[in-house]
């Protein structure tokens, strides 16, 4: 066993006790890294000298100081939409090459704080908009699993890295389902807390009213213990929350009926023609497992399902129109020659951003504009409405919405290039869950036919991030789909 | 839904994007495509629902108080062209 099959959990206690050193796990980190990455394109910026100095820190502080930090050492992945003060940060972006942010988002300085250490930057889908981390301008991600495939997006990179053992633990975005659908790609769990739980200071606006901080990990319990480090009302984030946040006792000795008393609906609306059939089973298996824990199983409907995607896909390019404004060549990022400033600025975006960014730009630039803000945008905003309400009368039914992550397994590279709106249909099932600002939660619950990690998703109401979190870990307790490990030593790479 | 090109020409101008003629050939053809399908939206009823702008149900605001923050220097360190402690753009007015 090397340190990299630990989890986040067991690497900490073992570097805690002594066993294991950071510099031995981070060098560790770093070396497979080099191995894999090539093939993988996960990463796009690599911190190994800095990683490795600070690695050294924690060691002395290890051996120095008897309360250790809860990560310290603990060497851990940045979805690059993330700024780490003095490390380049891209959103995958050509019109931020060679930025260097002056400050530190405040997710990753908390668990900075707790002594984690951030060895990279990943790849994503230029500015968080994608669904595979192929609208990345600097070439796609690859699946672990199959290096054929998509790891999912826009935190395809986090996923990847995480599930190619590089890291324990990489942090993502989850704007439409960003950390939830790489996880269930990737075979990995994935938590988008609650809109509003975890700070945004410092995380490259995409749609500021859906974007949420997340994290990429093996098991609930990692998760668990990231967003208790994350989680927090902060100053600089005037939408994060205070509210307090109390886990379950994860480490509690597991009892036969671990989940009773909770009531799990399953909505008809998320299981629609055209899903891949090993993704309904494997929800519906995972299910009646949930239930042998002794959870209640009930129907539940959520009426307004189907207008999420266009209620997404109006509200969050134009969001993103008026964020990216400041994307200028003036501030920050390279520039374009003009004899104006509109040329300049104009030259700059229209040459430096990708086609998805500009579709968006567009997309939002259009509901926003004089004459059809009305017919789509405030109309996207009342059936945004609608949809919350849906979430709403179900928690007065049930704890958790059980639900599949996406409609299919990875699919291949290229798979939608030609064809934005097929690629849209890839959120269905993740969008709404931000729209209402609820917390989701996607883990592995089997394999489909050919391989490749199928993955469920638990919902809950806001702030109830220990329900998801319970319950993920006691299905984890009784499965082994979370600990299995893509065959990398033997694919082509 | 049908969608001009002089429509999507006046939307990229709007949007501070300079495209080329096959650019706006394709996002046209695109655009229009997606929005046939927003089209569904028109079909709920809304009459009497509120709008939702955000996930939160009131937005809290801090004193405005004076604080240390980032220097000028770090503010400048990104930008293509800086001169005297400043941006630098080309001129806003012709010189006369």
């Amino acid at each position: 066993m090397t340190p990299l099959d630990l989890t986040l959990s067991e690497l900490r206690a073992a570097l805690a006790g002594g066993e294991l050193s950071s510099r031995q796990v981070t060098r560790a980190c770093l070396d497979r890294l080099a191995r894999l990455d090539p093939a993988l394109h996960a990463f796009l910026y690599v911190a190994g000298e800095r990683a490795l100095a600070e690695a050294e820190q924690a060691d002395r502080r290890l051996r120095e100081e008897r309360r250790a930090g809860a990560l310290l050492g603990v060497p851990i992945a940045v979805k690059d939409v993330l700024a780490v003060e003095d490390m380049p940060c891209t959103a995958g972006s050509k019109i931020l090459e060679g930025f260097l942010p002056p400050f530190t988002a405040t997710a990753v300085r908390r668990l900075q704080e707790a002594g984690a250490i951030v060895i990279g930057k990943t790849n994503t889908d230029e500015f968080a908009m994608g669904s595979s981390t192929e609208n990345s301008a600097y070439g796609p991600t690859r699946n672990p699993w199959a290096l054929d495939r998509v790891p999912g997006g826009s935190s395809g990179g986090s996923a990847a890295a995480v599930a190619a053992r590089i890291v324990p633990a990489g942090l993502g975005s989850d704007t439409g389902g960003s950390v939830r659908q790489p996880a269930a790609f990737c075979g990995l769990t994935g938590l988008k807390p609650t809109y509003g739980r975890v700070s945004r200071y410092g995380l490259i606006a995409y749609g500021s009213s859906l974007d949420c901080v997340g994290t990429l990990t093996r098991t609930a319990e990692d998760a668990a213990l990231l967003l208790a480090i994350m989680a927090g009302r902060d100053p600089l984030d005037s939408t994060s929350a205070d509210r307090p946040l109390t886990l379950p006792d994860l480490k509690a000795a597991p009892t036969s009926l671990p989940l009773r008393g909770l009531r799990i609906g399953v909505p008809d609306e998320y299981f629609v023609a055209g899903m891949q059939a090993e993704v309904e089973a494997g929800v519906r298996t995972a299910v009646a497992a949930l239930a042998d824990l002794g959870a209640e199983v009930l129907p539940v409907s959520l009426p307004h399902t189907e207008y999420a995607l266009p209620v997404y896909y109006l509200l969050a390019p134009a969001e993103a129109s008026a964020n990216l404004a400041r994307y200028d060549g003036i501030r920050y990022g390279p520039r374009l020659a003009g004899s104006s400033p509109q040329e300049v600025m104009a030259r700059t975006r229209g040459q430096r951003f990708g086609a998805e960014v500009e579709r968006r730009i567009m997309l939002g630039t259009y509901a926003l504009s004089r004459g059809y803000y009305e017919a789509y945008y405030a109309q996207a905003q009342k059936v945004r409405t609608l949809i919350r309400r849906d979430f709403e009368a179900a928690f007065e039914r049930v704890d958790l919405i059980a639900a599949p992550v996406a409609p299919s397994t990875a699919f291949p590279l290229g798979a939608h290039s030609d064809d934005p709106l097929s690629m849209y249909l890839e959120d269905i099932y993740t969008l709404p869950a931000n729209l209402a600002g609820v917390p989701g939660l996607a883990f592995p619950v089997g394999f489909d036919g050919q391989g490749l990690p199928v993955g469920m998703q638990l919902m809950a109401a806001p702030f109830r991030e220990d329900l998801l979190l319970g319950a993920a870990h006691a299905y984890q307790q009784v499965t082994d789909w979370h600990l299995r490990a893509p065959a990398l030593e033997e694919a082509n790479l | 839904m049908s969608l001009s090109i002089e429509e999507v020409r006046h939307i990229a101008a709007l949007a501070r994007l300079e495209l080329d003629e096959a650019a706006l050939t394709r996002y046209c053809r695109q655009l229009a495509s997606i929005l046939d399908y927003m089209a569904r939206l028109r079909q709920v009823d809304v009459s009497g629902v509120p709008p939702a702008g955000s996930a939160l149900a009131a937005c809290p605001l801090r004193p405005d108080q004076p604080r240390p923050g980032l220097t000028v220097a770090d503010l400048l360190k990104n930008a293509a062209e800086v001169e005297a402690g400043q941006f630098k753009i080309p001129p806003v007015f012709e010189a006369e």
